[in-house]
């Protein structure tokens, strides 16, 4: 189940996205999502679709990858789509039962359900196409500003890159307690809800202590290695706007632009 | 003095009850003094708990003595302003290789050490570059660290240590987590570094073969140095080496015994083709 999410995956592949600044990709992410939230005219959600399709196009990614990723929120998705359904008033369109779906209902569910869909394909997305110590980078420095008010940015990014980096190998480790825990009669499949939770109590106390000695480890390691936080404190990848990145934010903006003259003129409003 | 030289270190750890009351003192290094010159391939051999990892985190100023003093290219460790440059001088690379890599690519993990200390960014690949080739991972430098052996991993380790141009390199039994292929990669790359860049070694094992090639050999037991020489002068006394429940190569072994059985073969046969030669010499 874990290997299933695809969310915070990267997947490895030449493309123009790949090479994009991660901080114009924080950014475009930011865009899009707000495009998402412009109006509920079906000539926004046209744009945005046509936005997604260049972007994956030009990502290299399989599109089935990326809808896998839809997977692990297929739940959250069906529940507000029936909420939206059967919840909004207006004109009856069908009534059974308790049920009554209208017309308007329909619509909200049909836009709320591409709405979650495309929210999730473009932020999933944006981490299929940036290593997460990338990722970290562009937060580093597109939030560098901060520093001024005193937020530790650095050390929340390094904790961050640390804790991405070690998700394989805490899950590895999960696996062979549990193995080791089976092998010795556990159960985890057996008997209800809160049953099932109490057995997991025997992997996730060794998990913890497990993970209290790595990173007491990892942290005499990195100071081995001279670690004294960002102070003086050089990059091997720094981060600079190449060409490409501007014509990626004139890009972005255009089309948020486009999609908000688009709403004023359909229906007179700005949002 | 030597690029590392100890006098009468020792450290202790207070042990605490849950009041956090002293419950009793243990003495993890007592009374070391040593001095291994520069360029030198030292081997540091020990049963579990006899100090050795202790003492090499002195080394690093990754922990300060109890008493005595420890002077890496002669800075005393206890010196604050000094740490960077004694971590910087003296690199450590540990024993387990997943919980020291700090990054998720092989290059920028390499890239750590020399991004910590202030290298200019172009300076930083080509170190990257040139210590990746020394340990013969340059291929692999796009590729996740998950996705490597233990051997290869503790390769990395390694080149990420040799990165930041250390005079010395300590090892904390970095082979204890690999398999024999790897295990003999690792040493070699060692030897490698040793005798083409000059980096002094200190290697800490409780692998004997390991060892047979070093230049000097400290043998520690509870704490304090009992033992040292040359391999050739160690494994000779494969008597004391039992009392302190340490094992001596192999072939040393079966030498040893088929003396005891009385051959009258000579003491200080450390490897196969020297045992040849001897029963060859018997013969003849």
């Amino acid at each position: 189940m874990l290997r299933d999410i695809t969310i915070g995956q990267y997947y490895q592949t030449e493309s123009v996205i790949h090479k994009l600044d991660p901080r114009v990709k924080l950014m475009g992410t930011l865009v899009f999502i707000i495009s998402l939230f412009l109006g509920k005219s079906v000539w926004i959600y046209l744009g945005a679709t046509i936005f997604l399709a260049v972007v994956i196009k030009l990502s290299n990614v399989p599109l089935k990858f990326i809808l896998k990723g839809l997977k692990a929120v297929v739940l959250l998705i069906v529940l507000s789509a029936a909420f939206n359904l059967f919840l909004t008033d207006g004109r009856v369109l069908v009534h059974f039962w308790i049920f009554t779906i209208t017309a308007e209902g329909l619509y909200q569910a049909v836009f709320m359900v591409i709405r979650l869909i495309y929210l999730i394909m473009g932020s999933s997305l944006m981490t299929l196409t940036t290593t997460p110590n990338h990722l970290t980078d562009g937060l580093e420095k597109g939030l560098g500003f901060l520093k001024k008010i005193k937020v530790p940015v650095h050390e929340i990014s390094m904790m961050m890159s640390i804790a991405l980096r070690f998700i394989p190998i805490l899950i590895e480790e999960t696996d062979k307690i549990m193995k080791a825990q089976l092998a010795r009669g556990a159960d985890f499949e057996n008997g209800n809800i809160l049953k099932r939770a109490k057995a997991m109590i025997p992997v996730l106390v060794p998990l913890f202590i497990s993970a209290f000695r790595r990173a007491n480890e990892l942290a005499m390691a990195m100071e081995a290695r001279c670690y004294h936080g960002d102070e003086g404190r050089t990059k091997m990848k720094p981060l600079k706007y190449q060409k490409r990145d501007r014509i990626a934010y004139i890009s972005m903006f255009g089309y948020l632009a486009v999609l908000i003259a688009l709403n004023v003129w359909m229906s007179g409003r700005i949002i | 003095m030597g690029i590392i030289k100890t006098e009468n270190l020792t450290f202790e750890y207070i042990r605490r009850d849950d009041e956090g009351n002293v419950e009793g003192i243990t003495t993890a290094v007592d009374d070391v003094s040593l001095d291994i010159q520069a360029g030198d391939f030292v081997a540091i051999l020990g049963h579990n708990g006899s100090g050795k990892s202790t003492f090499a985190k002195h080394l690093n100023a990754l922990v300060a003595p109890t008493e005595g003093t420890v002077w890496v290219d002669g800075m005393d460790t206890k010196e604050e302003e000094h740490t960077l440059d004694i971590r910087q001088t003296s690199g450590m690379v540990f024993q387990n290789p997943d919980n020291q890599i700090i990054c998720t690519l092989v290059e920028e993990e390499v890239g750590f050490g020399p991004e910590n200390i202030g290298v200019p960014t172009d300076e930083i690949w080509e170190c990257v570059e040139k210590s990746l080739k020394a340990v013969g991972m340059y291929r692999f430098r796009k590729a996740s660290p998950n996705k490597l052996s233990g051997g290869q991993k503790q390769r990395v380790a390694i080149a990420g240590i040799v990165a930041m141009k250390p005079k010395c390199i300590v090892l904390d039994e970095p082979t204890a987590m690999l398999d024999p292929s790897g295990r003999k990669d690792v040493i070699n790359i060692l030897h490698a570094l040793n005798k083409q860049e000059n980096v002094t070694i200190i290697l800490i094992t409780h692998y004997m073969e390991e060892v047979i090639d070093a230049d000097h050999v400290f043998v520690m037991d509870e704490g304090k140095v009992v033992m040292e020489g040359t391999p050739r002068q160690i494994f000779t006394q494969v008597d004391k080496m039992k009392e302190l429940h340490l094992d001596v190569p192999q072939v040393t072994e079966v030498a040893y015994e088929l003396r005891m059985k009385g051959l009258p073969i000579n003491q200080g046969v450390l490897t196969n083709a020297e045992l040849i030669a001897e029963l060859k010499r018997i013969q003849g």
